[in-house]
């Protein structure tokens, strides 16, 4: 993975030095709480409903074991136990206290990581597929853009007051969007033009939200090297031209929409052809060194995985069995896997782990996976590098550490944003039903049965529970000062994006599970068969047959008609 | 009044003047871009140094004869306020503005370095705000990854 060179290490220390003087102002009264507010977020610190949050960055997801030590030594010290995994491959610890913020980022140098830029009207963090370097279908790593990226975007100093914030998202899998760019402001896929050239596709104006929209493609192809020069004149036409009256008006998706997207291009052409100088070129040296950390690492020579793999998943272990189906990905390289890491268990907020649990998830990754963890936008861990001979005695050890679920992609393995627990922008508690959900379908048969299907919930409009891309996304709205929830169907992350619609009239907050369980029973029986996956079925028979199993016999019941529109 | 330029506590020589002010006899003032559309030939021939004060959302292609002027003025509504940062590069870069470049409105210490790496030289702070300890704004995030006014080569040409 990518390593500080002194320049990089001088500059996050230099912030985090610049950080606690701009604290002590804030405490001596000099600054203003809303001066203080912009300098906060830009170092990632929220303040939630009962206290301040710390969002530390992981750029891309990438993690080496020695940096999750340290986020379980900050959770020990400056937190309550825990740290909580985000819908953008970050991690965010709930308890900090101000004082202690700056000591926290002091730790977090010391292992080069830190809380810049994970909120505020800036770029933020730059995403990418939790299994970028290790996919079979991948043409090229996109990780190296993504920390090229990261660079230019670090304290730009011409885009830290954009009119809101800003997310990139770069996938090198042309043929499988794990990374959701068309739902980024600028979502990048790595492509191969008629000549055999690597280059970018370019979407602009994605993204979820109150108005929901899929990325249109401003640059079917640009050569690699005016990677830079390009997002700058993206920036700058949204930062001069993006609407600053209404904060709910002011992501890009907004204006790209408002210009219309040819508009926008013209735009953003206009301002390249003026500014791309050649010193803003990407040169192949810097490409080529910035590459060579993201080298594979040492690899046995072992015999392909497949044969194994079929073995350990009809095997008398049933357990182990389901988890080899459920949550072992393939490797391009033979012998080897990736395992998700389900941190989505009853009893425990999807995304949450514990110090003890993060300092065993070190260890394993020092023993079966060169160090390595890949955090995951549907707030689960990736193990990347795991021998396939070694999955059995990986996943007893998982089991014995209570991280041996083997729902991944599956119904339990549901995305919440945190909702009214901590959130004084929520509408609706958002924790809570996943924690019903985790708790009424933990059945494994019925799992398997259901198959893939993903459930998203956000506890307002806001969307940071992504539910708009849920292939059933729960969204909690506020209905005369009681938590109502609308259902939705058919939405989609991936190369195949697309947006969810409402079912029908909200449910107060004890119908909403017994509404998922009606939609799920009514798939498993409308289904052509075991093969049809939940989200191709609605789009193949409409969402009728589903209103009349939730809507249908409660039509005259009280629960519909409180919540009727 | 102090401001903050090139990095130095100085005394003001400019004097601001609001529409429908007065215009003085000599010195050297900055008019807002309304009046300077409206005047700017008789501006432009009664003084040798003109300061023009330009609104957020104006771009550099609003301001005519950009060349005769000392000093160009660029407001900060508010201290969130972001395009006055792009306008100051495309002043500096695309149209090679050499005058002074101020930043006035609400401007605080802990904007003035992003503010100087996009072209600005010349600070008129929040009234309040202490100037003394925001020189030292200059010395913090010594370090850089992009290009920008102050160094067209990104830090892959400068590692
Ligand atoms: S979706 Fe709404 S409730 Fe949930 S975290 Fe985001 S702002 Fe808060």
């Amino acid at each position: 993975m990518y390593q500080y060179d002194d320049h990089d290490r001088r500059i996050i220390i230099e912030r985090a030095q610049q950080f606690r003087g701009q604290v002590a102002r804030r405490l001596s009264g000099e600054i203003t709480e809303e001066e203080f507010k912009p300098l906060r977020l830009q170092n990632g610190l929220y303040m939630q409903l009962h206290a301040y949050m710390l969002r530390v960055a992981i750029p891309y997801g990438l993690l080496s074991s020695t940096q999750v030590r340290r986020l379980a030594d900050i959770a020990r010290k400056y937190d309550r136990g825990y740290a909580h995994l985000t819908t953008r491959q970050n991690i965010q610890y709930n308890w900090p206290k101000l004082g202690d913020v700056p000591s926290i980022l002091d730790d977090l140098a010391d292992v080069e990581m830190h809380a810049v830029q994970t909120s505020g009207n800036c770029v933020r963090n730059i995403t990418s597929d939790p299994f970028a370097g290790i996919a079979p279908d991948e043409l090229e790593d996109p990780r190296p853009y993504c920390e090229i990226m990261r660079q230019w975007s670090t304290f730009h100093p011409e885009f830290a007051n954009l009119p809101r914030k800003f997310k990139i998202a770069v996938t090198g899998t042309p043929g499988e969007d794990r990374a959701a760019v068309r739902f980024h402001d600028i979502g990048i896929r790595i492509v191969e033009n008629a000549a055999k050239e690597r280059g970018f596709e370019v979407l602009v104006g994605g993204g979820m939200g109150r108005t929901p929209h899929i990325g249109a493609v401003i640059r079917e192809f640009l050569p690699k090297r005016h990677l830079l020069s390009y997002m700058e004149s993206i920036l700058r036409v949204y930062n001069l031209h993006g609407r600053r009256d209404n904060k709910f008006k002011a992501r890009i998706k907004i204006l790209v929409v408002a210009l219309g997207v040819e508009e926008f291009r013209r735009r953003v052409e206009e301002d390249w052809e003026a500014t791309k100088t050649p010193e803003l070129e990407l040169p192949d040296a810097e490409v080529a060194r910035v590459t060579k950390f993201f080298a594979p690492p040492a690899y046995e020579k072992l015999p392909a995985s497949a044969d194994q793999l079929t073995a350990l998943s009809l095997g008398r272990d049933r357990e182990l069995g389901n988890w080899i189906k459920n949550n072992v990905v393939g490797h391009k390289v033979p012998g080897y896997s990736a395992v998700v890491i389900s941190v989505k268990m009853p009893g425990v907020p999807p995304g949450d782990v514990s110090d003890t649990q993060l300092d065993a998830i070190a260890g394993v990754a020092d023993r079966y996976s060169f160090g390595h963890v890949v955090v995951t936008h549907t707030q689960n861990l990736v193990l990347p590098d795991v021998k396939t001979s070694d999955l059995a005695k990986l996943h007893a050890e998982l089991v014995e550490l209570d991280l041996g679920k083997a729902n991944v992609g599956k119904l339990t393995d549901v995305i919440t944003c945190p909702g009214l627990d901590y959130c004084d922008l929520a509408n609706a508690r958002s924790i809570p039903l996943s924690l019903e959900i985790a708790e009424r379908f933990d059945r494994i048969d019925y799992l398997n049965d259901v198959g893939d299907v993903s459930i998203k919930i956000s506890g307002c409009i806001n969307a940071c529970g992504h539910h708009h891309v849920g292939n059933i996304g729960i969204l909690g709205i506020d209905k005369r000062g009681e938590e109502f929830y609308q259902l939705m169907l058919g939405g989609s992350p991936g190369n195949d994006a697309s947006i969810g619609k409402i079912l029908g009239a909200a449910l107060p907050q004890d119908a909403i599970v017994d509404a998922v369980e009606k939609v799920l029973d009514r798939y498993l029986v409308v289904r052509e068969s075991a093969d049809e996956r939940f989200l191709d079925t609605v789009r193949r028979v409409g969402f009728e047959p589903f209103r009349q199993a939730v809507y249908g016999d409660a039509l005259f019941g009280a629960a519909a008609e409180k919540g009727a529109e | 009044m102090q401001i903050i330029r090139k990095r130095e506590i100085t005394e003001d020589d400019f004097v601001h003047v609001p529409d429908g002010a007065p215009l003085p006899e000599g010195g050297k003032p900055i008019v807002t871009l309304a009046r300077y559309t409206a005047e700017r030939d008789a501006l432009l021939a009664r003084y040798s140094a003109l300061g023009v004060r330009v609104p957020p959302d104006k771009l550099p292609s609003d301001i005519p004869d950009l060349a005769r002027l000392a000093l160009v003025a660029l407001e900060f509504p508010k201290f969130t306020e972001g395009r006055p940062y792009s306008i100051a590069r495309q002043l500096r870069d695309r149209h090679g503005f050499e005058g002074e470049l101020r930043a006035v409105g609400w401007v605080l210490r802990d904007q003035l370095r992003y503010m100087e790496r996009c072209g600005f030289d010349a600070f008129e702070l929040k009234p309040g705000k202490p100037l003394e300890s925001a020189l030292e704004a200059f010395g913090e995030l010594q370090l850089t990854y992009q290009a920008a006014a102050d160094d067209p080569r990104p830090i892959y040409r400068r590692r």
